[in-house]
């Protein structure tokens, strides 16, 4: 499922123009990257958490060549799924 | 960042609906991803990462108190994949 599915999913089951859906859902994922932008966590009960987690900078190596190569310090956002979804993708 | 406040947003940003009515929107983007992943189908959203279900293969593991070896068992497990336009952002 791609965005675009996603919007006319809601579409569908909300009844309402492709338009205001895409609203709805491109609303939603701009404010999750805007909080994320200042470090905020996210949290959906059910869904999941979105926290950006720092990392310290590394000396790493390229593979190709086996230089060694310095990695800065860096942010990345992380995932953690709620207990909700957990079973509801495990479900046996 | 909560469900509220994207519920807050969404209904601001839509105008012509009520607050009620932009809640059960946003909950109907919410059950949407949440029963695609339920059928291992995978979520992309562009210019915010991909959400893909793996399975895992049954593994030993051990119980950390009392040592004793146990079976993980094979699960499925979702994992989320930041975009790199995501991870871009984070780091300007």
């Amino acid at each position: 499922m791609t965005k675009s599915d996603l919007i006319e999913a809601v579409a569908a089951k909300g009844s309402l123009t492709k338009d205001k859906a895409s609203i709805v859902v491109n609303s939603i994922f701009d404010m999750m990257v805007e909080a994320l932008k200042k470090g905020d966590r996210i949290e959906i009960r059910n869904f999941g958490n979105f926290t950006v987690r720092k990392y310290p900078a590394y000396t790493g190596r390229n593979p190709k060549t086996g230089k060694p190569v310095s990695v800065g310090e860096k942010s990345m956002p992380f995932f953690k799924v709620g207990l909700g979804l957990k079973a509801k993708v495990d479900k046996k | 960042m909560t469900k509220a406040d994207i519920i807050e947003t969404v209904y601001d940003k839509l105008g012509g609906y009520s607050k009620r009515e932009a809640a059960e929107l946003v909950e109907i983007v919410f059950e949407t991803l949440k029963d695609t992943l339920a059928k291992s189908e995978k979520v992309k959203i562009s210019g915010f990462g991909n959400f893909v279900v793996r399975e895992k293969k049954a593994r030993m593991g051990r119980n950390p108190q009392t040592k004793k070896p146990i079976e993980i068992s094979a699960r499925k497990v979702l994992t989320f994949k930041p975009s790199q336009v995501l991870k871009t952002t984070l780091n300007k």
